[in-house]
C-alpha cells in the first residue's frame, strides 16, 4: 500500500481555486518532486497536507489513516513533518533546543515533574539531549549546539530546519524549496544530504523546488503544477522535456 | 559532547547566580532587620518589595516567555487580595493559628486568581498583540470596579452580599460584621505577612519560573513565542501551553495579592488600578523582557528608590526619572548591550571565547 495517497484535493479562497483536483500517490522510500511556476499552488498543497489550511474538497491518507481536515498538531503526530520556504526556526533558542523541540512529543514527563525536578525530568532530558546531539551530528551542526538559531549562517539554518523536522520522527518529510538562496556548491551538498536522509532514515520525501538541477539530480518522479492544476506527472527526465511544461515555464 | 555539557552547565550556573543573589539579599536584610539597626522606613518596605517582585516575575512569564502583552496583571493581584482577605476575616476566630490560617489564605488567593486567569485566557486564546493587551486591560478595570461596589458582611444568618450600600444596610443586621465595605475596601485583616514568608514565596516563584523555562514545557512556550506556525507543525498544542502559563502567572500574582492584603490595616480595589499594572510592566521591561533575575532586581530598585531618595526632597521624582531612563538604555539598547557583553568577556578572558549564547540568559 502506498504511504501517502492524495485524492482530488482542492481548496478555494473566496472565488479562487488555488488548488484543484490534486492527486498523488507516494510509495514508501520515494523521493518525489513538486514543481511549477510561481503561484502554481505548490506551497498551498504543503499547507493542506500539514493542516495549516483545511481542504475544501478531496481527501488524503497517510499509511491508510485519513488526515484531511485534521489540525497541524494531529497531523504532526500522525507522521508528516515539513520545512518552510522562508525559514521558520525558533530564533531566540539554541540550535540544540530547536532540535529538542522536534522531540517534544517523545518526551514523556509532565509540567509538574519539570517544575519539581523529579527523577524522570533528568533521565528524559539526558536521553533526549543525546538523541538531539546525534541528529545534529548527522547534519554536521554539533559544534553549534549552543549557538542561537538566529546566528547560524543561512545554509546551516536550512539544515537545522530539516534536523528539527526529522526529530519529530516522521514517516513523510515535506521540504519547501530547500535550495532557495543557496549557491551551487551548497546546493550540491544539500542534494547529498537529502539523499542521505532518505537512505539513512528510510524516509519518504516530497519536495518543492525551483532549482531544476536539484530536481533532475535527486527526484525520481515529479508532478508539475500550473494555476493550481496538474499539468504533467511522471519520470523526471520525461516530464522536464515535455513541451507543455516548458511552455508553462517559459511562455509561448 | 563538550559543548553540550557546557550549555547545560551554563543554564544551571545562571540559575545558581540568581539563587545566590536572592540568598544574599535575604540574609543581608534579615541580619540588618534582626540587629534592629534598620530604619523604620525600610522595615515597612520589606514585604511590599517581595510582593512587587513576585508580581513582576510572574508577569514576565506572560510577557517575556509566552510573548503576550498583558496589561491587567494587577487585576489578578486584586482577586488574590480580596478572596484571601475575605477568607481571613471569616475564619479569624475559627482558625486561631495565624500561620496555618495564612497558609490557607495564600492557597485561597492563589487558586482564585488562577481560576480567573484560566477563564480570562480562554477568550484571549484567539487574540494576538494589541487586542490581547486591550482585553487584559479591560479585565483589570472590570475586576477593580466590581470590587469597588461590592458590600459583603457576615451576621447570625450567614453571609450577606449587595452591590449598593442602601440595599446592604437593609439586608444586614446591625450586630453583623462587615468585611467588604464597597469602595472603602477591607479593613482589619490580620496582618500575617512577614518578611520571611514573603521572601519564601518570592523564592518559590523564581524557582518555579526558572524550572519551568528550562524544561520541556518552557521550551514549547518559547517556541510558540518565536514562531506559532512552526510550533504547530512540530506538534505543539498552542492553546494548552498558553492556558498553562497564563494560569501559573495568575496564581503567583494572586499570591502577591495575598501578601499585599495581609500587610496593611486596610486596602481597597483602587490600589489595583491600571497604574499598578503598568508599574509592574515597567519592572518587567526595565529588568529585561524574559529575564527573570532582572525582573525582581528592577522591582526592588524601582520600588525602594522613592523611599531612599526621600533625603533629596523635592528632586526625588527627577532622580527617579533619570534612573528609569538609564535602566532602559542599559537593558534595551543594542550598542550598550554589546559593550556590556564585551566587558563581561574581557573580565573572564581566560575562559573560552563566548559565542552568542546569551539568549538563554535567565
Amino acid at each position: 500500500m502506498a504511504l501517502l495517497e492524495v485524492k482530488n484535493l482542492g481548496i478555494v479562497f473566496g472565488g479562487l481555486h488555488a488548488v484543484e483536483g490534486f492527486n498523488l500517490t507516494l510509495e514508501k522510500g520515494s523521493l518525489y518532486g513538486l514543481i511549477g511556476p510561481n503561484g502554481a499552488g505548490k506551497t498551498t498543497i504543503f499547507n493542506l497536507l500539514t493542516g495549516v489550511y483545511k481542504p475544501t474538497s478531496g481527501t488524503f491518507t497517510l499509511d491508510g489513516v485519513k488526515l484531511a481536515g485534521k489540525n497541524p498538531v494531529e497531523i504532526s503526530k500522525a507522521g508528516i513533518a515539513r520545512t518552510f520556504q522562508n525559514i521558520r526556526l525558533f530564533k531566540n533558542l539554541s540550535v540544540l533546543d530547536n532540535v529538542k523541540l522536534g522531540l517534544h512529543n517523545q518526551m514523556k514527563y509532565s509540567t509538574a515533574e519539570g517544575i519539581l525536578r523529579l527523577p524522570r525530568f533528568f533521565s528524559t532530558e539526558k536521553k533526549m539531549n543525546e538523541k538531539a546531539m546525534e541528529l545534529l551530528k548527522v547534519f554536521d551542526l554539533e559544534n553549534e549546539a549552543t549557538t542561537l538559531a538566529d546566528n547560524l549562517p543561512y545554509g546551516k539554518q536550512r539544515k537545522l530546519e530539516i534536523a528539527r523536522a526529522l526529530a519529530t520522527n516522521p514517516k513523510l518529510l515535506l521540504l519547501d524549496e530547500p535550495a532557495a538562496g543557496m549557491n551551487p556548491s551548497e546546493t550540491q551538498e544539500l542534494m547529498d544530504t537529502i539523499r542521505f536522509v532518505r537512505d539513512e532514515f528510510d524516509m519518504t520525501i516530497l519536495l518543492i523546488e525551483h532549482d531544476m538541477k536539484l530536481v533532475s539530480g535527486i527526484c525520481e518522479e515529479v508532478t508539475v503544477l500550473n494555476f493550481g492544476q496538474e499539468l504533467a506527472q511522471g519520470k523526471t527526465s520525461d516530464v522536464l522535456n515535455n513541451p507543455e511544461v516548458i511552455k508553462a515555464y517559459l511562455g509561448d | 559532547m563538550f559543548k553540550q555539557k557546557k550549555s547545560i552547565a551554563k543554564a544551571t550556573k545562571n540559575n545558581f547566580i540568581t539563587y545566590g543573589i536572592l540568598a544574599v539579599m535575604f540574609a543581608g536584610s534579615l541580619i540588618w532587620l534582626e540587629s534592629g539597626a534598620m530604619p523604620r522606613q525600610f522595615t515597612k518596605l520589606l514585604v511590599p518589595l517581595c510582593t512587587y517582585s513576585i508580581a513582576a516575575v510572574s508577569l514576565n512569564l506572560v510577557v517575556g516567555v509566552l510573548g503576550d502583552l498583558s496589561l491587567g496583571h494587577a487585576g489578578f493581584m486584586c482577586i488574590g487580595a480580596y478572596s484571601s482577605a475575605v477568607f481571613t476575616n471569616i475564619f479569624a476566630d475559627v482558625i486561631t493559628n495565624d500561620l496555618l490560617r495564612f497558609f490557607i489564605a495564600l492557597l485561597v488567593g492563589g487558586i482564585f486568581a488562577a481560576v480567573f486567569g484560566f477563564l480570562i485566557c480562554i477568550p484571549v486564546l484567539r487574540l494576538k498583540g494589541d487586542y490581547l493587551a486591550i482585553v487584559t486591560l479591560a479585565f483589570g478595570e472590570i475586576i477593580k470596579n466590581i470590587f469597588n461596589i461590592v458590600y459583603l458582611g457576615i451576621d447570625k444568618s450567614g453571609l450577606k452580599i449587595a452591590i449598593n450600600s442602601s440595599k446592604y444596610t437593609e439586608i444586614m443586621s446591625a450586630d453583623g460584621k462587615t468585611i467588604i465595605n464597597g469602595a472603602m475596601g477591607i479593613t482589619g485583616t490580620s496582618r500575617d505577612s512577614t518578611f520571611i514568608i514573603a521572601f519564601v514565596i518570592l523564592f518559590i516563584t523564581v524557582a518555579v519560573s526558572l524550572n519551568l523555562i528550562n524544561s520541556r514545557t518552557g521550551r514549547a512556550v518559547m517556541a510558540v513565542r518565536d514562531d506559532r506556525i512552526a510550533a504547530q507543525t512540530i506538534g505543539i498544542n498552542i492553546p494548552k501551553y498558553k492556558l498553562l502559563v497564563f494560569t501559573i502567572a495568575s496564581f503567583f500574582a494572586g499570591l502577591a495579592g495575598v501578601l499585599y492584603a495581609h500587610n496593611l490595616n486596610s486596602f481597597s480595589a483602587g490600589a489595583f488600578d491600571y497604574n499598578a499594572s503598568i508599574l509592574i510592566l515597567v519592572y518587567v521591561v526595565l529588568g529585561g523582557i524574559g529575564n527573570i533575575r532582572g525582573s525582581f532586581i528592577a522591582a526592588i530598585i524601582l520600588y525602594a528608590l522613592p523611599e531612599i531618595l526621600r533625603s533629596v526632597g523635592e528632586y526625588r521624582m527627577l532622580f527617579y526619572a533619570i534612573l528609569l531612563i538609564v535602566m532602559m538604555i542599559v537593558n534595551n539598547n543594542d550598542t550598550i548591550i554589546d559593550m556590556r557583553k564585551k566587558l563581561v568577556a574581557k573580565l573572564k578572558k581566560n575562559k573560552h571565547k563566548t559565542t552568542a549564547n546569551e539568549g538563554g540568559d535567565i
